[in-house]
């Protein structure tokens, strides 16, 4: 799996510039642990194919 | 403890007055709320002129309404007018009064209800556990060194502890139906958009859910009619017209099609969580099974979603000020910031899929039984325990048989059950969307043959 080579540090890292969240150097380490944590639980549903005529169920009305 | 419509009665009836039963629960949090720390904010005044006014109405010969007198207390996610609303958080005790009580309050005081305060939560109610770093725990009242589960934690202890009969919570992915269950008293998570959100502070919207949490069925009944209607201030608050349970709940479950959850629900659990769903299943001659596809999914789904919309709340504050979260939110908050739009829309995908496929399940049973934790109450503080031959995380565990339910907003109450020389559990009592009349005929079987009852410590 290709992903087993993704870095979560590096990730945490850019991502957090990208959307400008600071992660102070003291919170780094339990965020990184949770975002792996969230990774492996997203990968669950990652890798279920879901029909493409299914789209998710907006409450959004005009 | 007596339940909240015979204590209304009692109260209409003039054998007691509203005042008194204000004063009498006024001073229980008094000389009791010290061990349990179920209570973030008493309203005594406030409180007392309610239940004079209450007591003044009967006087002129009005009925006051269905809960006349009862006092009651919401989870400090609610908005209460005059007061600021925490939702356990350092950073909200900073935010300006309520200017309006949530619609869920108002309607309980106009049938008679007292609000007395305000109960403690998991920083925005993020969590299962009631451990608030801001706040302090609450306490199991059937043990004080265990958790009172959360993050109604403050919502069933203080039912669990006698202090109130009544109280108001949320559940996003289980936070009535936990705590509900560790506490031993009944927790009634309602169909998704049947009661009005308006002025409870949002976790994750998809999910957000708001309930009640008591000590009969028909307390958990009489509460959802009370509650039931159409709320402009909801957008997602349903436009049905109510349907009332009370009136149905001694029907019986005569052309109720009951069966046990198995596959997912009978895994990860000690053997006492499955032994009162079987307790359950015998007391009403079930022993039919049925199977809720991907369930395990479905719980990884709702914690993906959960993550980010709660991170995406509260992420100005993230930015501006991580060091006033509680730090057992804060670093989840932090990482729920950053996943990636491709798993939260497979997450919102899957949920649709899921959905259907529950439908179906439903074309052929009505009511599904499952625990509604994997074990009783842990000790406070405890990180993890082994099942089996698994360590788990004690936090994320509790919601294990939960999330899978309200992701897709199923009506679910928690009825309290306990084996002989044991820590309260539940079992989930779940039904189609809008269903609830179903559950709580069930519900009122089991009662009423003794299996289920809130169960009163020592």
């Amino acid at each position: 799996m290709k992903s087993q080579n993704f870095n979560v540090n590096k990730y945490v890292e850019q991502m957090s510039l990208l959307i400008d969240l600071p992660i102070p150097d003291e919170y780094r380490h339990g965020v990184v642990a949770n975002f792996t944590r969230i990774k492996a639980i997203a990968q669950l549903v990652n890798s279920f194919p879901v029909p493409e005529e299914i789209e998710a169920a907006p409450s959004f009305q005009p | 403890m007596n339940d909240a419509l015979s204590l209304a009665a009692s109260v209409r009836a003039g054998k007691v007055s509203a005042l008194d039963v204000t004063t009498e629960a006024l001073a229980k949090i008094t000389n009791l709320d010290h061990q349990f720390h179920c209570f973030t904010a008493v309203l005594a005044q406030k409180a007392l002129a309610d239940a004079a006014q209450v007591d003044q109405e009967i006087a002129q010969g009005n009925d006051p309404g269905l809960f006349a007198g009862v006092p009651f207390a919401v989870k400090n996610l609610f908005d209460i007018a005059g007061v600021t609303t925490l939702a356990g958080a350092k950073i909200n005790a900073e935010n300006p009064p309520a200017a309006q009580d949530a619609t869920v309050i108002t309607k309980l005081k106009r049938s008679g209800a007292v609000l007395i305060g305000a109960l403690n939560t998991d920083e925005y109610a993020y969590g299962f556990v009631t451990d608030n770093s801001h706040y302090g725990t609450t306490r199991n009242p059937h043990d004080l060194e265990r958790i009172a589960g959360g993050s109604s934690g403050g919502s069933a202890a203080a039912v669990g502890a006698g202090l109130v009969p009544l109280t108001l919570g949320s559940d996003t992915n289980g936070s009535i139906r936990v705590p509900a269950a560790l506490c031993g008293v009944y927790g009634l998570k309602p169909t998704y958009g049947r009661l009005s959100r308006a002025g409870v502070a949002p976790f994750a919207s998809s999910f957000d859910h708001v309930g009640a949490l008591g000590c009969s069925v028909r307390d958990m009944a009489a509460t959802f009619d009370v509650l039931q209607g159409e709320d402009n201030r909801d957008p997602i608050c349903t436009n049905r017209p109510p349907e009332f349970c009370l009136p149905q709940i001694q029907q019986g479950t005569s052309g109720i099609r009951i069966a046990i959850a198995d596959d997912y629900f009978t895994q990860g659990a000690t053997p006492e969580a499955l032994a009162v769903v079987q307790e359950v299943a015998k007391a009403l001659n079930v022993d039919e099974y049925v199977t809720i596809p991907e369930a395990n999914r479905a719980r990884a789904a709702a914690f993906v979603i959960t993550a980010s919309e709660g991170a995406n709340l509260h992420l100005e504050k993230l930015r501006s000020r991580p060091q006033d979260f509680d730090p057992a939110t804060r670093d989840r908050f932090l990482a729920g910031a950053l996943i990636p739009t491709s798993w939260y829309l497979q997450a919102q995908r899957f949920r649709r899929w899921y959905r259907d496929r529950v439908r179906e399940v439903f074309q052929n049973v009505d009511v599904i039984l499952a625990p509604t934790t994997p074990i009783s109450a842990p000790l406070i503080g405890q990180q993890s325990m082994i099942l089996g031959e698994q360590q788990v995380m004690v936090r994320h565990y509790l919601g294990l048989f939960t999330q899978p339910l309200s992701f897709i907003g199923l009506p679910v109450l928690s009825v309290p059950i306990r084996l002989p020389n044991s820590l309260p559990l539940g079992v989930q009592l779940v039904a189609a969307p809008y269903n609830e009349a179903l559950i709580f005929r069930v519900a009122a079987v089991l009662a009423d043959k003794g299996v289920v009852s809130i169960i009163t410590p020592g």
